[in-house]
């Protein structure tokens, strides 16, 4: 009994990253924007935490520098998604490119040093996560806010129609997208590995995109969807001595495949989720 | 229509040719001068840093094969998103389809019982069997379950890593040096002959090259390319036509995915003769190669001078880590940038810039028809 | 709170006699698009406590003046003066804070959401947290007051169009504004439904707001309004007093010349059946029934019209005769042949043709050429195609001369499609799909957004191949256009045809009925 509760706050714990990338994705693409490139934030993020935490001694400005950082990057992909209304999906991803490009060029030479003052790890940083679900749950459905960006995500002419700023709203959410990507991948860097590895966010951006998708945009359900794979991910640690290692680290992304499909499998073609206007620029006076 | 200061930007939906290319160069500068900042940022003098390169790269002569052949896999890869991009199949999984050519070709290399004169032919038949198998599984969870390929092919480069690594350090494990792991040498038979001198892996280049005039004429001049554009940019419109989504996206999947995987086996085959780590065979050729389809606006013959320019930047790669210390991170920084400033120039393809510094007086109308198709009746 | 409450409208001052100062002037407007000048120095003069009609056809400048208003876009000439004193309009923000709203067309409105969250949308002085609550009573209490009855916890998608268009309405009293723009409300409504709407408009003028009606129906001028202007092509050609004014003078104001009412249809005995559906039930997208059950056949000499308002199932109903929507039941027949479940090419190739409904999204491919679309239905035979290969200079030949026959203004056969007008877009559909041997065509909203000589001359198309034995199955939202064309009048109401009348005895009230639902 004991084993599967250390389980099971293990797994929170791995999650919690995925879930705060998840929440910050969840709330961009509800106001209609997608961001791809949320591993590459992660990234830019983690390196910039471990920095400034090294440089500074606190790992809480690192989480502050992090959030900046993932922040910053986020509004480049704004820009151009929302302002200059180019195509969201390639937007994302060559940001990432230039995030993990950066983190990686700039990370060269910390690698290996391990951090002076790291942050502990789990209650702190896992009830974040479930905080932040609840906060991020109230503001979609109970604000005068929460309605005028899940409007701006379904349809941004009746949105614009009543006065409000579509570029300001989405831009917004965007930013707060690649806030929560950049402290997701601060985590990382300061408290669950405190340590600088290129690429360390393995993939766990794909699958914070991943669970927005298969939690049908839902912030309560991303819980769900976090804990089950941060239980993939701490499985695939724990059974390293049974089977090969690299076929066990394969499991998350096999996972995520899975689950995405049968996700959309089951919802059939009334995918009702989907923000009716994700992915679509947004140009006033075309219909 | 838009006004910036003296400017006047208009919608023209028929822009001339030589627009795109403007507009394209105009994006390479801006990226270039972003990467610059990049570099400031890391400490090297953005001025001394592009004398490096172009020292290195187009200034050089010895240099021009080493961009060729950083050309080779990008050529492909590019070519194939192309075609796959056309058809609104969104392969992010090429760097995993081109793993998996590599795999095909290892196995066949070091496994097989084949006499050695065809050992050449059949990898470069397995990798493209394999890369074209690996994506064809993500368009099979589309056109069943709707599943949404960006991310499943995506996941899968990841499985195919991983997958590599287990096959270098596990059942495929040869001689270990200095802690890296390999799989044992291929056989002489089975690598790829190169340009004298050079690391130029010629038959996989005249596939290349090749792949892209196939791709040119499949799109414009035969049946299947005239559905594929169809069903890319008007879905409904092809329903209506009676094509089959089916065919124009498996046709995508297994034409990028195959192409992803001969530039696997030219890698495997023709650069390193066994199969490494994942990072040192692949090097984000398939990510780049996004790029290089980017840059080709649609066309597949246009692959061949965006798979230059992209071999450049990997080259100078090579260049900068010799000479100024930068890690080869660097060239993921150049290839965002372009992608980025690229895309970000994408509405400007179809606009027309006017000079009218002073509002000038509406022209007459030449009376007649409503206006130009995207405006609403009144 | 600042919104609207019936204590505050009983504060209100009472309004001024029609016959002040007037309210709103828009003056001298300029604007201009590439290729056309929609408003060339337009003068529009409302006063409060008065419907204006805005009267003018499709492509005369209306919906441009009004964006302008509301602050879609900038004049490029001209000027703005509410209560005597010049006003920029910038954005809709600002437009609702000068205490202007618009009620469009089409509602937009968010589908997925509740009615009390697409009215709380952008409303200033509710509550940050928990806004719907105070929200929903407040509604309650205006749709009383103005007889715009319905509940604020309805999904939006559960609505009828009618209704929908009373949460546009509520949303914009909520806002105090005191000067409304109805962009041809009627065009979704059953005749009832828009009495209503005109019971409401007058209410609203007792109110002492003002009230702009966009329209091109002549009807709706006379029967609602205190005075209209006209446009055309993007001028103002008359100003008058309804009262004043006869059907016949603004017809002819409205076009520039005498308008003949009636048509040159010529009744014609039916000849054999080309369509016939039995008892057919189809689902929707949702996974609900679409059709129910619907029946009717369609014989080669005539048109056969389907009324009803949007969204009763007509779009499913003509996508099971033309092969993209598969039904669950029934037999679908062309020519006498069973087709059911046959795909749309299959169809196309037997003699049918399919004029769509959203040409723009659904009938051409923007970035294909002219040519290429024209060969859209038959790329894969000679001699277009040979093997795999196609045959461009076939393709040429044959475009050119499509182009020739129905006048379809294009550089050339190699530009995309995508710059086309509106007019050429259709002519470019008809050409495809009507050339060959056609014996039925099924039309839906094939005048929409057309300027008047497009749109006739596609009905006068629609007719000559009628007159030469082929059938037509219409669909259409304008009901003129439906008792212009047809011999035959069906209407549909939640996927079932509830009643068939030869066209001499449909008259508007008893379709509408029927649109609504009341008994056949």
């Amino acid at each position: 009994m004991d084993a599967v509760l250390a389980t099971f706050l293990r797994a929170l714990a791995f999650g919690t990253p995925l879930l705060w990338a998840a929440l910050g994705e969840i709330v961009a693409e509800r106001s209609g924007v997608v961001n791809l490139g949320v591993e590459g934030m992660m990234l830019l993020g983690a390196f910039f935490a471990f920095a400034t935490a090294q440089i500074t001694g606190s790992p809480f400005l690192g989480l502050g520098a992090a959030g900046l950082a993932g922040t910053l990057a986020a509004l480049v992909h704004a820009l151009v998604c929302v302002r200059l209304r180019a195509n969201q999906y390639v937007s994302g991803l060559a940001l990432g490119m230039v995030g993990a490009g950066i983190a990686g060029l700039l990370g060269r030479g910390w690698e290996g040093t391990p951090l002076g003052k790291a942050l502990p790890e789990l209650s702190g940083i896992t009830l974040s996560g479930l905080v932040l679900s609840g906060l991020v749950w109230g503001f979609l459905y109970h604000t005068r806010w929460g309605i005028a960006l899940r409007s701006v995500g379904e349809s941004p002419a009746a949105a614009d129609a009543q006065g409000v700023s579509v570029p300001l709203v989405r831009s917004l959410a965007v930013g707060f997208g690649g806030f929560t990507a950049g402290i997701a991948g601060g985590f990382l860097s300061v408290a669950y590995r405190p340590s600088w590895t290129e690429g360390m966010t393995a993939g766990m951006g794909w699958i914070a995109i991943a669970i927005t998708v298969f939690s049908g945009w839902d912030p309560l359900r991303a819980v769900a969807g976090s804990l089950l794979f941060g239980t993939l991910f701490h499985l695939s640690f724990r059974l390293q001595g049974v089977v090969a290692p690299e076929l066990l680290k394969m499991a998350p992304y096999l996972g995520t495949i899975l689950a995405l499909t049968l996700t959309t499998a089951h919802r059939g073609s009334r995918i009702q989720e989907v923000p009716e206007a994700l992915g679509v620029p947004y140009v006033r006076g075309e219909r | 229509m838009r006004r910036i200061g003296p400017l006047l930007l208009l919608p023209d939906p028929n822009p001339p040719g030589w627009w795109a290319v403007c507009v394209s160069l105009l994006a390479l500068v801006g990226a270039c001068t972003a990467a610059g900042g990049v570099f400031w940022a890391y400490g090297v003098s953005p001025l001394v840093a592009y004398r490096v390169i172009a020292e290195g790269t187009f200034l050089d002569s010895r240099a021009l094969p080493e961009v060729v052949r950083r050309t080779i896999p990008l050529l492909l890869v590019g070519t194939g998103l192309v075609l796959a991009f056309r058809a609104q199949f969104w392969n992010i999984g090429a760097e995993g389809q081109l793993l998996s050519g590599a795999v095909a070709a290892t196995g066949v290399a070091l496994f097989s019982p084949l006499p050695s004169g065809l050992l050449v032919p059949a990898m470069l038949a397995a990798g493209f069997a394999l890369g074209a198998l690996w994506a064809a599984l993500p368009a099979f969870l589309r056109l069943r379950w709707g599943a949404h390929e960006v991310l499943t092919t995506l996941l899968l480069n990841y499985v195919a890593a991983y997958g590599v690594e287990w096959l270098v350090h596990g059942p495929w494990k040869g001689p270990s040096m200095m802690g890296f792991a390999y799989t044992d040498l291929f056989p002489e038979a089975a690598w790829l002959p190169v340009l004298a001198g050079t690391r130029v892996h010629w038959p996989t280049l005249t596939l290349g090259i090749g792949f892209a005039v196939f791709g040119n004429v499949l799109l414009y001049r035969t049946v299947l390319g005239f559905e594929i554009r169809v069903q890319g940019e008007n879905p409904e419109a092809a329903r209506y036509a009676g094509i089959s989504p089916a065919k124009t996206v498996l046709a995508a999947a297994l034409l990028s995915g195959g192409a992803a995987g001969l530039a696997g086996v030219g890698e495997a085959a023709g650069i390193h003769h066994r199969l490494l780590s994942p990072g040192q065979v692949s090097m984000g050729y398939g990510y780049a190669g996004i790029v290089v389809a980017w840059l080709a606006r649609g066309n597949p013959l246009g692959a061949i001078p965006s798979a230059l320019l992209l071999g450049v930047v990997f080259t100078s790669g090579d260049v900068m880590q010799v000479a100024l210390r930068m890690p080869f991170r660097v060239t993921d920084v150049f290839n965002g940038l372009i992608l980025l400033f690229l895309v970000g120039s994408t509405p400007l393809l179809q606009t027309r810039i006017r000079w009218a510094p002073v509002r000038s007086k509406p022209a007459p109308a030449p009376g007649g028809e409503g206006w130009t198709p995207s405006s609403r009746p009144s | 709170m600042r919104f609207f409450s019936p204590a505050a409208v009983a504060d209100r001052p009472a309004p001024p006699e029609a016959g002040d100062a007037p309210l709103l002037v828009l003056r001298d407007i300029v604007k201009v698009f590439p290729g056309v000048v929609a408003n060339d120095r337009v003068t529009l003069e409302v006063r409060s406590g008065e419907v204006h009609a805005l009267l003018g056809e499709n492509g005369a400048g209306k919906t441009t003046l009004v964006n302008i208003l509301y602050g879609i876009y900038p004049p490029d000439g001209g000027e703005i003066l509410l209560r005597g004193r010049p006003v920029r309009i910038p954005s809709p923000r600002h437009a609702i804070a000068l205490g202007i709203g618009m009620v469009p067309q089409h509602p937009q409105l968010v589908r997925r959401h509740t009615v009390a969250e697409n009215v709380a949308l952008g409303l200033p002085g509710l509550p940050f947290f928990r806004p719907l609550r105070a929200l929903e009573d407040r509604i309650r209490e205006l749709a009383d007051q103005y007889g715009l009855g319905v509940d604020p916890r309805a999904r939006v998608a559960d609505l009828s169009a009618g209704e929908q268009q009373r949460v546009e309405i509520l949303r914009v009293l909520l806002r105090g504004a005191r000067i409304l723009v109805l962009d041809e409300p009627t065009s979704a409504l059953t005749p009832q439904e828009a009495r209503a709407l005109f019971r409401v408009l007058r209410r609203m003028r007792e109110e002492g707001c003002a009230v702009i009606l966009i329209t091109h129906k002549l009807e709706e001028v006379l029967e609602a309004s205190d005075r209209v202007t006209v446009l055309r092509r993007g001028r103002v050609v008359g100003t008058l007093r309804t009262r004043e004014a006869e059907a016949r003078q603004l017809a002819r104001l409205m076009v520039g010349r005498e308008v003949q009412f009636g048509t040159a249809r010529t009744p014609r005995p039916p000849g054999e059946e080309v369509l016939s559906l039995e008892d057919v039930w189809a689902p929707g997208d949702g996974g609900t029934p679409a059709l129910r059950g619907v029946s009717f056949q369609v014989r080669s000499g005539e048109v056969f019209g389907i009324a009803g308002v949007a969204g009763n199932g007509q779009r499913e109903c003509v996508e099971v005769c033309v092969g993209l929507r598969r039904g669950t039941h029934g037999r679908v027949r062309i020519f006498g042949q069973e087709v059911t479940g046959r795909g749309p090419r299959m169809i196309h190739e037997g003699g049918v043709a399919h004029v769509p409904e959203d040409r723009i999204r659904r009938g051409v491919v923007g970035g294909l050429s002219v040519a290429e679309n024209l060969v859209l239905r038959r790329y894969r035979h000679p001699p277009f195609a040979r093997g795999p290969f196609l045959d461009r200079r076939a393709i040429e030949a044959f475009a050119r001369r499509l182009i020739a026959l129905y006048t379809i203004d294009s550089p050339g056969p190699w530009v995309p499609a995508r710059i086309l007008s509106g007019g050429n877009l259709q002519r470019l559909i008809l050409a495809r799909e009507l050339h060959g041997e056609v014996r039925l065509i099924v039309a839906v909203h094939p005048t929409s957004g057309l300027d008047v000589a497009a749109a006739q001359q596609v009905r006068r198309i629609l007719l000559e191949r009628r007159d030469a034995g082929a059938g037509v199955l219409l669909v259409s939202e304008d009901l003129e256009e439906i008792l212009e064309l047809s011999d035959r009048i069906g209407v549909m109401f939640r996927g079932r045809l509830v009643g068939v009348l030869p066209v001499e005895e449909a008259d508007p009230e008893r379709l509408g009925l029927w649109m609504m639902g009341h008994g056949a």
